[in-house]
């Protein structure tokens, strides 16, 4: 326990404004009193803003353009006209607002709060917490404006990409997957912009239903169904989590609404404030939620099957979007894992959590992704990998280091995504680079693996790109933390980014260089990637003398060089990708950098800044000391890359071979390939619990409930039917005889009683 | 007794000899309807049987309307033809699509229904 005031104290550096945030402080900072309260600015209530309803508007109108098509059948390109046209309103909106912001965003920028509309009012009585009310409304901060920008313009981009990647579908599913992706922007945005927890949670359900939508894309493929049902039912986990956090939310704060509710978590008094159960839970049910959306922790095998979606929706919603919007609730809803909103006991294991689970995340998908010879699945993995720096950079008190690096992995993740999808689209379907090889020296491809090589640099987090920027404020804040689990977390992050620099380098050799050697994949004449010689130019590009077809069924198989829009969105990705490292070349403002102030000016602010200035890495000057040690990590990873994979491509697989082969190392190799058996885990430990419970139902309905009960009490009316059976000869006048008979009788009855006198 | 309820009633006008004449017809035409059916084999003639017991019952409710000088037992005829005419058409189709199964209007083809 005497880690906390240590923990605590490091938060307190990041807390006031950046005055007091210096060394001689932090050295002082010995307990819980030095963290000081919570501020937030209060809105700024603002009607003038109503004009932000329409970057919700434009993609919901996408919507119903789309779903229109859809329904009555129309084939054609219009829906991808409809979903860039609004995808670009949206992101034009949200630079616009930006440019109006950038000058005083430098400052202190209060929030933004425009009331749209009333939502939802129930009374229930006139007493505390007997109504609820909520009203449908835009909330705007610094990591909201973020959010909008980065989607946006991403979305865009993407959307222009899949409109000729989806070319061969304009007969079939193209309004459907434009349907698909508008409804996922306008749920998104809701997500971000909204002004209260309901909103997010609208927005954060709307995603899941989209990501599943488009998982399933493929739908006559069981693996695609299978694929997408897993994503839903996973997620779902995680939104419980989301939903009992609000319901405690509202128990413990009266509110919902961002604005009221950050007001009431400040307005705690640090120091007396107690943690009752319920609101020490909500910063775990949040984290249940983040592990959910953003494939952490237990809940991330989801993630590696999403890629049976159409590659360009892994790279705008499994990569750079919505698998953020976990890291976007950590940042808006930080001020839960401080003291100050749940009692200062429940802080520190909180925040713990959070980091843990993020390192733990990172270090697996990291050791997964070396496994895999499926390079949309090792890029899935990165996915899940960085996406756990992101966590841990919550988890260790640097929101800006998290935030940071959503930014940057948006960007880079989004153009390993599109590259990887061209060379898809190019190669009938082949995502297994072990028979894909030379890349470099195909026509058409060279752009790509090109792009390619930028992402994979970026994912290895090489020395001065953008990533690495934004990583190392994520180890530096770990690294130089006093709580010592703390660094442990830096240090097994540090190992992860070595991890991370082999893999992405392990597929680029195999893809780019080598001699060319292409094996079709199965969509030659299949769905979606098959190529109908619809784009016009040089869509058969012909290469005959590379000696490209292996002799593998690839008989007459031109690779099918990505088109116009493919390559002008990956330049424009690949620029996007290089200059979002440039905050950190520009000059500061106040000592905080253009993502910083973005932080700064949101809830997320209270863990803004970096870790002490003048820290120590083992005892050396930290900042010197985490460049050699990250850039080593990821020159290593790069240099066994190359020697196993690239200077001798037999090297990697005669290794591999000779692991499977020795039994000390066999599990290492098998367990890599398939994901640590998490999900084998998962079938043992509710698969085959559920198998025995429905055996037992089964067992019960069809014994207990058709034999016992129905069956037998159905012979009840048999037996007696088979008494009288024999009566029923079958002979009409016998039925017809016993019915006058028994009338007769009656008669003869009555006439008896009245001769007898008995009627008078 | 019956004449004591005879003399009960206000509006009776007094002819009970045209009466009991009447209800004499009517179980008559009920008998000869009910030996017919229960002797018959052939589903027409059956049909007709209970065509004639139809008819002694109308035939008793008009008398009966006619004695309490009330319109509704002549309602309830008409509503007995209406039925028998529903009933015929119903009735004959069955017969007719009986027929064509087994060729023949003996009843006793059908015995097997017993089951």
């Amino acid at each position: 326990m005497t880690m906390q005031p240590a923990l605590l104290s490091t938060l307190a550096l990041a807390l006031g404004d950046g005055a007091h945030a210096d060394g001689g402080h932090a050295a002082q900072a010995a307990g819980y009193a030095d963290v000081g309260a919570l501020q937030f600015a209060k809105a700024n209530v603002d009607a003038g803003y109503a004009w932000l309803k329409w970057m919700l508007l434009a993609p919901l109108a996408s919507v119903a353009l789309c779903g229109l098509f859809a329904l009555l059948k129309v084939k054609g390109r219009w829906p991808a006209v409809f979903t860039v046209g609004a995808f670009a309103t949206a992101a034009a909106l949200a630079v616009s607002l930006y440019f109006q912001w950038s000058p005083t965003l430098f400052g202190t920028h209060a929030p933004l709060a425009v009331p749209l509309a009333d939502w939802i009012t129930v009374a229930w009585g006139d007493g505390p917490l007997q109504a609820f009310s909520v009203g449908f409304g835009l909330y705007v901060d610094g990591i909201t404006l973020l959010w909008m920008l980065f989607v946006t313009v991403l979305a865009t981009l993407i959307a222009l990409y899949a409109s000729e990647y989806m070319e061969s579908d304009v007969k079939a599913g193209y309004a459907r997957f434009f349907f698909a992706v508008s409804l996922f922007v306008a749920s998104m945005l809701i997500l971000v912009m909204s002004d209260n927890l309901v909103g997010l949670y609208l927005g954060w359900e709307g995603v899941g239903l989209c990501s599943y939508m488009l998982i399933g894309y493929y739908a006559t493929q069981p693996g695609a169904t299978a694929a997408a049902k897993k994503a839903f039912i996973m997620n779902r986990v995680g939104d419980l989590g989301l939903a009992l956090a609000i319901f405690l939310i509202w128990t413990n704060y009266g509110t919902v609404s961002y604005d009221g509710l950050f007001q009431a978590v400040a307005s705690a008094d640090p120091l007396s404030a107690q943690g009752s159960w319920s609101k020490a839970a909500i910063p775990f049910l949040l984290l249940m939620a983040v592990c959910g959306k953003s494939a952490q922790g237990p809940l991330f095998t989801w993630l590696p099957d999403a890629m049976w979606g159409p590659t360009p929706v892994s790279a705008l919603i499994h990569a750079a979007t919505m698998v953020t919007a976990g890291i976007y609730l950590l940042a808006r809803m930080a001020p839960f894992y401080t003291q100050q909103a749940i009692g200062a006991e429940w802080a520190e294991p909180a925040l713990l959590t959070v980091g843990w689970i993020g390192c733990i995340t990172a270090f697996l998908g990291a050791t997964i992704a070396c496994g895999q010879f499926d390079y949309k699945r090792v890029f899935a993995y990165s996915t899940i990998s960085s996406l756990g720096y992101m966590v841990m950079g919550l988890g260790v008190g640097t929101a800006f280091g998290g935030v940071y690096y959503v930014f940057t992995h948006a960007w880079f993740k989004a153009l390993l995504f599109l590259t990887a999808g061209a060379v898809m689209h190019g190669m009938a379907g082949q995502v297994d680079f072990r028979k894909l090889g030379g890349l470099m020296k195909v026509p058409g491809f060279r752009l790509t693996m090109v792009c390619m090589l930028l992402g994979c640099l970026y994912l290895a987090t090489a020395p001065f790109s953008a990533a690495a920027l934004s990583k190392d404020i994520i180890l530096y804040q770990a690294l130089t933390s006093p709580v010592d689990q703390v660094r442990w977390m830096g240090w097994l992050g540090l190992l992860t980014a070595g991890i991370t620099a082999y893999y992405a380098f392990r597929v680029w050799f195999r893809l780019a260089l080598g001699p060319v050697h292409i094996e079709p994949g199965p969509d030659q004449h299949g769905h979606g990637d098959d190529h109908h010689g619809s784009h016009g130019h040089d869509a058969h590009a012909h290469h005959g003398g590379h000696g490209g077809h292996g002799g593998h069924g690839g008989h007459g198989f031109h690779p099918h060089a990505p088109g116009v829009r493919i390559s002008l969105v990956l330049a424009v990705i690949a620029v996007g990708s290089v200059l979002a490292g440039l905050p950190s070349y520009l000059e500061k403002s106040a000592g905080y950098n253009w993502i910083q102030r973005f932080v700064l000016n949101s809830t997320a602010w209270n863990r803004a800044t970096a870790g002490p200035e003048h820290a120590e890495i083992l005892g050396r000057d930290a900042h010197g000391t985490l460049f050699v040690l990250a850039t080593g990590v990821v020159v290593l990873g790069i240099g066994l890359a190359w020697v196993l994979h690239a200077a001798n491509r037999g090297l990697g697989d005669r290794l591999r071979a000779s692991m499977l082969a020795t039994p000390g190392l066999k599990w290492l190799a098998l367990g890599s390939e398939h994901g640590w058996y998490v999900d084998q885990l998962y079938a043992a430990m509710i698969g085959v619990p559920a198998w025995i419970g429905a055996q037992l139902l089964a067992f019960v309905d069809r014994f207990v409930m058709d034999g016992v009960i129905v069956t037998a009490v159905g012979r009840i009316p048999g037996f007696f039917g088979r008494i009288f059976q024999p009566l029923y000869t079958g002979s009409v006048q016998g039925y017809a005889l016993t019915m006058a008979g028994g009338i007769g009788l009656i008669v003869a009855w009555v006439v008896w009683i009245w001769l007898s006198g008995g009627a008078s | 007794m019956p004449a004591a309820i005879l003399a009960d009633a206000p509006l009776a006008p007094a002819m009970p000899a045209t009466l009991q004449l009447t209800l004499c017809l009517s179980v008559i035409l009920f008998g000869i309807g009910l030996v017919g059916f229960l002797t018959r084999r052939n589903m027409i003639l059956m049909f007709l049987s209970t065509e004639l017991m139809f008819q002694a019952a109308a035939l008793a409710f008009v008398a009966f309307g006619r004695l309490w000088m009330d319109l509704s037992g002549q309602l309830m005829v008409i509503f007995i033809l209406t039925v028998a005419a529903a009933e015929a058409a119903l009735a004959l189709g069955l017969v007719v699509l009986l027929y064509r199964r087994k060729e023949t209007l003996s009843n006793e083809a059908w015995a097997e229904l017993k089951e």
